[in-house]
């Protein structure tokens, strides 16, 4: 089985940036972990919510945020192991339909912050395949550079919920993200998104 | 009966009072005592009412409905608190408001004692991570209760737990 499985070849910062280059006015979501730290290395922006904590609740975090922005795309950037953790809300998330949320997994099949074990997407468990199968309108599986374009025009334009799982090869980048105080996280994303309606 | 009457009345003060914040967003997950409640807020349009598969998905989804400007609300029962704790350490560190409705099982009269571990001590935990968490016991003051919950997490921004007492929500009785 190992013989027939190709490693991964993309890199994640080129993953994140390429998706965060077209963002335009998309809010943004990050799990816990190296996610975060990619967004915030390649592009801080004022309407990206990083997590540090609350592993397993990005994907509802989007959910709450794409129900309240109807009108602005709302994509979720997180990991595996992150993902796995929250299993249940791809179905509350399919379930629901929501036209403009986008969940971007990025994939190196490890738990890289604490100690590289493998996770179980590395022994064959599909996430792609659990989101289709949950009703997601758009759900794919990414290994190459050109598929990873026609997922970015999935994830931008698609009327409905999408799930991209990119498998990335395993490197580790330093921590280059300082901001951490999650109420001026909240504080500074709500200013950016509902100007001065953020502290009524 | 008589406790059937009654504990539509509380229901009803209890979406009376969400619309009266301004609620846009609930979700739940199904207690019996919350039905009359969600059959109410999906019947509304103007209310995003939304089914989770487990109580911790809407401490996470009520988080992002606050980043894009809506004020929520999370019903469960008091079997579902447990579920929420490492999440609310994400309503604490970033402050975000949080309206809790919590139908209160394993508290009074309860007949299944698979119920009691986490309905004796769903205050305990809740306050232990730090939040705000009001009983009632009075089926004539869940309303107002709630009420001034939500003032308090919508305007102060912290996370408030309104329980609603056993006693008003009703327990099976198991000897019929």
């Amino acid at each position: 089985m190992s013989a027939q499985k190709a490693q991964p070849t993309l890199d994640r910062r080129e993953v994140v940036k390429a998706i965060l280059d077209r963002r335009g006015d998309a809010l943004v979501v990050t799990g816990l972990g190296s996610s975060s730290y990619d967004a915030g290395a390649v592009a801080d922006d004022a309407r990206t919510f990083y997590l540090w904590g609350g592993m397993g609740g990005a994907a509802m975090i989007g959910l709450g945020l794409a129900l309240a922005q109807p009108a602005r795309r709302v994509i979720v950037i997180t990991g595996d192991g992150e993902m796995l953790m929250g299993l249940g809300s791809l179905a509350t998330i399919g379930a629901e339909r929501p036209a403009n949320l986008s969940i971007v997994v990025i994939d190196n099949e490890l738990y890289s912050e604490t100690g590289m074990q493998p996770t179980h997407t590395s022994r064959g468990v599909d996430l792609a395949g659990m989101a289709k199968a949950a009703c997601f309108a758009t759900a794919l599986t990414v290994n190459t550079s050109q598929e990873l374009s026609a997922a970015i025009d999935a994830i931008y334009e698609t009327n409905g919920a999408v799930f991209v799982a990119v498998k990335v090869d395993a490197a580790r980048y330093p921590m280059q993200l300082r901001l951490r105080d999650g109420t001026h996280i909240k504080n500074r994303f709500r200013e950016a998104v509902l100007g001065s309606k953020a502290f009524d | 009966m008589k406790a059937e009457s009654k504990s539509v009345t509380w229901a009803d003060d209890i979406y009376r009072a969400l619309l009266q914040v301004g609620i846009r967003q609930v979700a739940y997950v199904p207690d019996a005592g919350h039905t009359h409640l969600i059959q109410q807020c999906h019947a509304n349009d103007r209310m995003k009412t939304v089914s989770l598969t487990t109580e911790e998905e809407g401490v996470a989804m009520l988080a992002g409905a606050w980043l894009g400007g809506d004020r929520g609300a999370l019903l469960m029962q008091s079997s579902g608190a447990g579920n929420c704790i490492n999440m609310l350490s994400v309503i604490q560190e970033c402050r975000f408001p949080l309206l809790m409705l919590i139908t209160m099982r394993g508290e009074w009269g309860e007949f299944n004692p698979w119920q009691l571990a986490m309905g004796q001590s769903t205050r305990r935990v809740l306050e232990d991570i730090g939040i705000v968490a009001q009983h009632v016991d009075d089926a004539a003051r869940v309303g107002e209760n709630v009420f001034a919950a939500a003032q308090m997490a919508f305007s102060a921004n912290r996370a408030v737990a309104v329980l609603i007492g056993q006693r008003v929500v009703g327990f099976k009785d198991w000897s019929k």
